[in-house]
């Protein structure tokens, strides 16, 4: 186990590497002068010498990159030139509700899809598989900002059962967190459940078809005992890993969900700077996001071969 | 089934190739043929739209502003009295447009360097390979908007961000058929017959790994329908006036409880579009690899 962690970690070394490049290499999209483009419609001559200082734009470029580079590596994503605050800094503030937005779609997308699958595999090709077929695709097809806007007609204009938008910290008011919540949860869990589906019910029925889960029928257990109790356990293996990396793809989509509902989250940090020039915070999102998503991934690895030794390679 | 009639008298079946038996295998998939008209149906509107459209779609008028759906206006009007359903045709030509360009644009970069990447391997393959997962990384749609962000909001520049984003994928997939490929009997014949390296790639291997790349490309046209609608609704996209079914739901979302139509038209043909291209592909995938049914 120890060692294939050091390959693994190892591994992740120069990818990171790549994704500092690629980063790095963003505001060399910018057209004319970095630090004007980088300071903003003000264009405010500190700002600009300052801009041109922190980025040594008068050095070459593999000194800008490597001087760069040690700042991040110190944690120094720059300053927000519109909050002016430390990327780092806003990302940590915005995190926890885009984290719990996540969580909670991660769930929905859970209880959801995982549940269609079995059934849709269980019943296979009755009219209760072609409705989960059904779901799978309408969910994978439905923009999640649209989803949201209709669900804001309905519960929120039409019933006035949840609110329209806005934010309130759980340890404020828990219940009144969770009616805010919970319309963008749905929205925001609502494809990753078609994607769970999809994969859980093909899992099942290679799972069903299998010598072990004949032997356990033949032995006469109950049918639902041998779902969730042989196969299930072991369909549920390459779910892992899409479950880890589902939670980086669900911090990306909560860009939009995030918009659609006024959450003052991560993704809402991004558009923002986006509209506000801010490219400092643009640049700390993403190199953020990716490295969250690469640690994820070493997490599904390392689980599956908790669940499973012989994957160790 | 079309039979020739040897000497003996008795018909033998003629032997369909590959692709024909894949496009039999198509017709017969019934959701693959809904979807095929449906995106036929949407590329019909793009195309005639002038001809097509009730209205100018950046005709205003402050009479019919928020109009309910009626005889004057099938979709109704928003809310300076453009009419939606002028709107919903023209803004099939963006998504349409952003659709096709930008799943062009990453097979035009993905496919020669994954071809590169899985046959000249070595240091080559390793480097492009470690680059392709650092591009997998970065969440598709957080990548497209820091290039559209970097870039400059515009419909070209959301085209350039969406397929240099998906880009990563087609790398991958073309390597990892080629690596399937090359070591395939014939791909041995030909290096012995003494053809060159770049014809083996190009003659040999490159169409024997086309099927997967066709329904990689159907599925990716779908998720930059996604993509195009996502960064025009956050205004990286389509510039207004001009009309995008993203950017009329971002007005849309502002006017929901008092035009809730000029939200449901744009995003129900978002929706359709997507599931078109999705039902497509699905049915595309089964019928060129029979394996996967």
């Amino acid at each position: 186990m120890f060692r294939f962690l050091v390959r693994r970690l190892a591994a992740i070394v120069p990818t990171l590497f790549f994704v500092s490049i690629l980063i790095f290499g963003l505001q060399q999209l910018l057209p004319g002068d970095p630090a004007i483009a980088m300071a903003g419609e003000e264009r405010d001559p500190n700002v600009v010498a300052y801009l041109r200082g922190k980025f040594h734009l008068d050095e070459p470029l593999p000194v800008r990159y490597g001087y760069w580079l040690k700042g991040v590596l110190h944690g120094d994503l720059g300053d927000s030139v519109r909050i002016q605050r430390p990327v780092s800094e806003l990302i940590v503030e915005k995190l926890p509700v885009t984290i719990e937005l996540a969580l909670l779609a991660m769930t929905i997308a859970i209880v959801i899809g995982i549940s269609a699958g079995i059934v849709s595999a269980v019943f296979k090709d009755t009219p209760v598989d072609y409705a989960a077929n059904v779901f799978a695709l309408w969910g994978l097809s439905t923009p999640n900002f649209w989803l949201g806007i209709l669900l804001i007609l309905l519960f929120a204009v039409k019933l006035g059962w949840l609110p329209a938008s806005g934010y309130v910290s759980p340890f404020e008011d828990l219940r009144a967190n969770l009616a805010s919540m919970i319309m963008p949860a749905f929205v925001l869990g609502n494809a990753f459940a078609a994607v769970l589906m999809r994969h859980t019910r093909s899992a099942m029925l290679q799972v069903l078809s299998s010598d072990y889960v004949r032997t356990a029928r033949a032995k006469g257990l109950d049918e639902r005992v041998v779902v969730l109790r042989h196969a299930l356990r072991n369909a549920l293996t390459p779910v892992i890993t899409l479950g880890a990396l589902g939670l980086g793809e669900l911090l990306s989509g909560a860009v939009l969900t995030e918009q659609v509902f006024s959450i003052p989250g991560f993704g809402k940090l991004i558009v923002d700077a986006v509209f506000n020039r801010d490219y400092l915070v643009v640049q700390g999102v993403v190199l953020f996001t990716a490295t969250v998503y690469v640690t994820l991934n070493l997490v599904a690895d390392i689980a599956n071969v908790l669940v499973n030794p012989r994957m160790r390679g | 089934m079309a039979a020739a009639i040897p000497a003996n008298g008795i018909a033998v079946p003629r032997e369909l190739s590959p692709w024909q038996r894949a496009l039999r295998r198509l017709v017969r998939r019934r959701g693959a043929m809904v979807g095929l008209a449906v995106v036929v149906f949407f590329v019909v509107l793009a195309l005639f739209a002038p001809w097509i459209s009730p209205y100018d779609p950046l005709a205003t008028s402050w009479s019919a502003v928020r109009k309910a759906p009626g005889a004057a206006h099938y979709f109704g009007t928003d809310e300076i009295g453009r009419d939606v359903l002028a709107r919903v045709i023209w803004g099939a030509r963006a998504s349409l447009m952003a659709g096709v360009i930008s799943v062009s644009i990453s097979l035009a970069i993905g496919v020669p360097i994954g071809l590169a990447a899985g046959y000249i391997g070595g240091w080559l393959d390793m480097l492009i390979s470690r680059f392709t997962d650092a591009m997998l990384a970065c969440p598709f749609l957080i990548l497209a908007i820091a290039l559209a962000a970097f870039l400059g909001p515009s419909l070209a520049n959301a085209m350039i961000a969406i397929g240099i984003a998906a880009t990563p994928i087609f790398i991958r997939l073309t390597r990892a058929q080629v690596l399937a490929v090359k070591v395939e009997d014939y791909i041995e014949a030909a290096r012995a017959v003494g053809n060159s390296q770049l014809r083996i790639a190009l003659r040999h291997v490159f169409p024997n790994i086309v099927a997967p790349l066709i329904v990689q490309a159907t599925l990716a046209i779908a998720a930059a329908v996604i993509a195009e609608a996502s960064l025009s609704f956050l205004g990286l996209g389509q510039q207004p006036p001009a009309p995008s079914w993203g950017s009329m739901l971002n007005t849309a979302k502002n006017y929901v409880d008092q035009a809730p139509w000029m939200a449901v038209w744009p995003g129900l043909s978002i929706f359709l579009l997507v599931l078109s291209f999705n039902l497509l592909g699905d049915g595309l995938r089964d019928a060129l690899d029979p394996r996967h049914v």
